[in-house]
This record gives C-alpha cells, structure tokens and sequence, in this order.
C-alpha cells in the first residue's frame, strides 16, 4: 500500500470516528490505535483480575451471611468483567496468554489502587463506594469509546459497577450508623482510601501523556483532572450525608466555581506505587503468579483430554 | 380443663421441633463449610474460567445455606438470626461431614472433594425434594437445579484431569485415595435423622449409598482412574467430632461475629 493510500485511510478512518461510527474487529485500523487500545483495554481486564485479590481476601471472614453472599457475587462479577475485557481485546489480535504474561512480567500495568490492603471490613465497603465510584466516573464515558467491542462491553460492566458502588456505600452507611468501633472502622477506612481513590483518575493534565490522542479516539472525553474534580464533588456529600470527614483539611466549597476546593496531591506516593514499590505490589503479582504457575499442570490436563477426545472421536468417524 | 397430659405433648412437640432444627443444621453444615472451602479459592483459580465456577458454587453454598439458617431460626424461635447460627456456635456444635472441611491442597483435592461431595448431595437433594416438610422441599427444589450443575462441573474435571497427563492422573488419583476415607460417612444417620426419616420428612441416607458408590465408579472408570479398594473410613463430623481443619475454618468464619460481637453488619 501506498503513503498516499495509507493517509486517505487514516482520513477516512478519522472520520468515521468523528461522525460517532463505531471501529469494528474487522475495520482497518491505525497500527496505533490498535496498541493504544490493546494497553488500555488489557490494563483493564488486568485491574478486574488483580482486583479481586483485595476482596477476596475478606470473602471467609465476612460478617454476615448476606454480606458473604454479596460480597462473593461482587468478586464473581469482576472476574467476569476480567473475562469479557480480555475476550474484547483479542478481537485486536492479542491472546489472552500473551496478556497474561504481559502482566506477569511487568509489562502491563494495572490500576494501582490493588496495591493497598484491605486490613479491615469496612475497607469492603470503602473499595465499593470509593474505588469502584472513582472506576466508573473513568469508565462511563467509555461506553462511547469508538471500539465497538470495548464499547459493548463497557456498558455492561458500568451496570454492574454502579450496582458495587451502592453496595459499598450501603457497607459503610451501616457501620457509620453502629456502634462507636464500627464508626471508628469506617472512618480509618475512609481516611486509606480517599487519598488512593483521587490518584485513581489519574496524574494531573499537564503530565498525562496520554490524553490528546485519547481524547481523539474517544477513548476519553473528559482530562483527568475534571474526572477528579467531578468525583470530589459528587463523593463530599455523600460522606457528609453518613457523618464521616473526607482527610484532607483544604478541602473546602468554592461558591465562585461551584467545586470543592482541594488539597495537595502526594503524587510521590503515587509514582512509588505505579512503579512497583507499593504496599501490596509484591504480593499481588506473587498471588496472580503463583495461581498461574500452579494451575499450569490444571490447564495442561484440560488440553490433553481436549486433544484425547477429539482423537477418539476421529476414530469413530473413520 | 386441662389435659392431663399436655406436659407430655409439649415434649414431644419440642423434641420433634429440636430434630427437625438438628436435621436442617446437618444439612446446611455441609454447605457452609463447602462453601467457605471454595470461598478461599476465589482469585486463586488455575484459570480465569475455572475461578468463577468455583466462585459460583461457594455462591450456591451459601445461598442455600441461608435458605436452611432462615427457616431454622423459625424452629428455634429463640430469637437467634441466621448469622448467630452460622457464626456463634462452638466447635464441637457443627454437624458437616468430614468431607466438606478438608483443605484445598491442589486442584485435584479441591473438585475430588467437590465431586465425593456433589454426587451425594444431588442424590440427597433429589429424595428432599419428596419431604413431607413443604419448608424443605421448596429449598430441595431450589437446590437440586444449581446442584446439577455442580456436580456435571466436577465431574467433567475428574475426566479431564484423569484423563488428561500423566502428571494430572497421578494428582487426581491421589487425591480419591485421600479423599475416599470420608465417603463412608455420607450415609451415616444420626439420631435426627432416623426421626424425621420416620416422620417422612427427612431423607434415608442408608438407600443411597449403593447408587453412589456405582455413581462415582462410573465417572472414575471414565476417568481412567482406580477406584480405591480401601475399606477403611473416617467419621465424626456428624456428631461435632471433627477434623483439626474445622478451627481454623471457624477462626475465619466466625472472626468479625467474635470480635466484634452483637453489631450489625
């Protein structure tokens, strides 16, 4: 193919994504678009799947029976949020194995949010209302993204995400209102999670690298620091509404910009933690690792019938 | 006037009332601990595939789990909930077979243990079913349908992995032998359980037993596994005695209700 011809599909494919078109599988597609969307998209089934590390961790030792059950069905969800992220990014040409070891190996990153722990009960509730809020204020515009498949999939999982988030606050509702321990617990877990859940959207616009182009490919619409300043101003209240206090004593209403103002941002402890020197970096990859390692001789087995199966009933036809 | 006997009446009303609450806790025990078992796995699957079905069977476990705590709380009447009864019982006061609480020690052990396990459970669940007690065969007819399931899920596993390396057959086969000892108790009876057999509203475990055995024979023949010819067997669970696995089960299940007792969650 010429330059010429490349550029007038460029032009074209440009334009379909201007007019709202949705890029398909099969569509040609800039080789760039192609990578940037095989790093976001796997980014995200990776977040689904490491995410569940820091839940799971409290699924034996849940409080209740219904919070048990909730709680299960919660993880269980991610995992199928893991699945049909993964499913969407191999229709760009990628294996789910390859992702995989992109992930193992450092290569790919995920949201750094897993790397904290989930030392208490109300951090249950902490990630639902905090993390799984500040996921979806990322997440919904991308129900329009133009890629068909991760739009599609996207509006599945926004669903299911702000069903987590009402969950996670209803968590934290109910300890505000118990006994003075319970308050205690939700509030140390609101005073964890705030800062993290900020840095969740992301470094600030003036070094986010990626938001031009992203921006173009509808693979954003807003900067990340709007995103911020939108789930501050929507999370404050509700904090408010259950008596607790949001950590940060610059946080303060602005009338002439109709925000909250806000305080300093530890972008060091954000950088320590997306290069890998986090709390928890270390033992969720030892965890993800681990399970792949020892389920190898599992996914071998399952192969091995496959094949055997398939011989035997060659034979039979023959 | 009053019935001479009436403290007699109240009695055996109460006694069939604390059979029934024993009967419904040694059917539930094994979904609790079942499900807590599988519940450690949730993130820790050898695929992702693999992770959500086991998710989804401790998921099942203690859905049903709840439904037989809900309507025990009903018998007790004493005003305990669901989660008193699932969490604030002392050791030797569950009921779950041996079976149920053996550890994850592998993949193989893991579905060997939910495979011993299914088998029997859809077979129990499907004489339920029959109860004279409508309480139970509603929750039975519940049941048996994520239960099927399960137990197809286990059992194409004990296939594929019999069936599949050699390294994956040796693991598995394994696991049966270790597994097998706690089979037997299956079909134990307590004293509960021979009194609402009578009242027709509980299941004679005794009339299973030979069906699972053939039952699970078939599927380790297919499997190309040996069926193991052991005769000696462990019990216990049943009458509380259990396994020094059950405590550390219990630590974790019953943590927060200890720690932080008569709160709300």
């Amino acid at each position: 193919m010429s330059e010429e011809q490349i550029r007038s599909l460029e032009r074209q494919f440009e334009e379909r994504i201007a007019r709202d078109e949705k890029i398909e599988p099969k569509d040609w597609m800039p080789e760039k678009y192609r990578q940037t969307h095989i790093r976001q998209m796997s980014q995200h089934a990776h977040s689904e799947i490491v995410g569940m590390l820091p839940e799971g961790n409290w699924i034996t030792r849940a409080p209740s029976l219904r919070r048990k059950v909730a709680l299960l069905a919660k993880v269980q969800d991610e995992a199928g949020h893991g699945l049909y992220l993964y499913s969407a990014t191999e229709t760009l040409g990628i294996s789910r194995d390859e992702m995989y070891e992109q992930l193992h190996t450092g290569k790919a990153k995920y949201s750094s949010i897993f790397n904290y722990p989930t030392i208490t009960w109300a951090d249950m509730g902490a990630i639902g209302w905090l993390v799984d809020g500040a996921a979806i204020i990322n997440q919904v515009p991308l129900c329009n993204t133009s890629y068909g498949p991760y739009a599609r999939a996207m509006i599945r999982v926004c669903k299911e995400e702000s069903f987590h988030q009402r969950q996670g606050f209803e968590i934290m509702m109910k300890l505000a209102n118990g006994t003075p321990e319970q308050k205690d617990m939700a509030q140390d877990a609101l005073n964890r999670w705030w800062w993290p859940s900020l840095m969740m959207l992301g470094p600030t616009d003036d070094v986010s690298v990626h938001t031009e182009q992203s921006m173009k490919w509808k693979l954003k619409r807003k900067s990340n620091d709007d995103l911020r300043q939108q789930f501050i101003d929507q999370t404050v209240p509700q904090a408010d509404l259950i008596g607790l206090t949001i950590p940060d004593p610059d946080l303060k209403w602005n009338e002439e910009r109709g925000s909250y103002d806000f305080g300093e941002i530890d972008w060091d402890e954000f950088w320590q933690v997306v290069k890998g020197h986090g709390p928890m970096n270390k033992e969720r990859m030892k965890a993800r690792v681990g399970a792949w390692e020892r389920g190898e001789w599992v996914r071998d087995a399952a192969m091995a019938h496959a094949e055997k199966k398939q011989v035997r009933k060659e034979k039979q036809a023959v | 006037m009053l019935n001479p006997f009436q403290h007699l009446i109240k009695k055996s009303y109460t006694m069939k009332n604390e059979n029934l609450y024993n009967y419904i806790l040694g059917i539930a025990d094994n979904s609790l601990i079942l499900g807590q078992r599988m519940g450690e796995l949730c993130g820790h699957g050898p695929s992702l595939e693999t992770d959500i079905a086991c998710t989804n069977i401790s998921l099942d476990l203690f859905g049903q789990v709840r439904s037989y705590f809900q309507y025990a709380t009903k018998i007790a009447g004493d005003g305990r909930s669901e989660d008193d009864i699932a969490m604030l019982r002392q050791e030797r006061e569950y009921k779950n077979v041996l079976l149920v609480e053996q550890p994850n020690t592998n993949f193989a052990y893991t579905l060997g243990r939910q495979f011993l396990f299914d088998i029997y459970h859809l077979a129990f669940l499907k004489e339920l079913q029959k109860s004279t007690d409508l309480t139970l065969s509603a929750i039975a007819n519940k049941c048996v349908k994520e239960v099927s399931y399960h137990a197809r899920f286990s059992s194409d596993w004990i296939k594929r992995l019999g069936d599949g390396t050699d390294e994956s057959k040796e693991k598995m086969q394994e696991a049966i032998n270790d597994l097998w000892a706690y089979t037997d108790e299956l079909f134990h009876q307590t004293d509960a359980d021979k009194a609402m057999v009578a009242e027709g509203i509980g299941v004679d475990v005794t009339k299973l037993k030979d069906n699972y055995y053939r039952e699970i024979s078939q599927v380790l023949e297919e499997a190309t596994l040996q069926v193991p010819g052991s005769k000696y067997f462990q019990k216990g669970g049943k009458q509380g005695i259990h396994t020094e696995h059950l405590g550390y089960i219990l630590a974790e299940l019953q943590y927060m209700q200890r720690a932080y007792p008569n709160m709300e969650w």
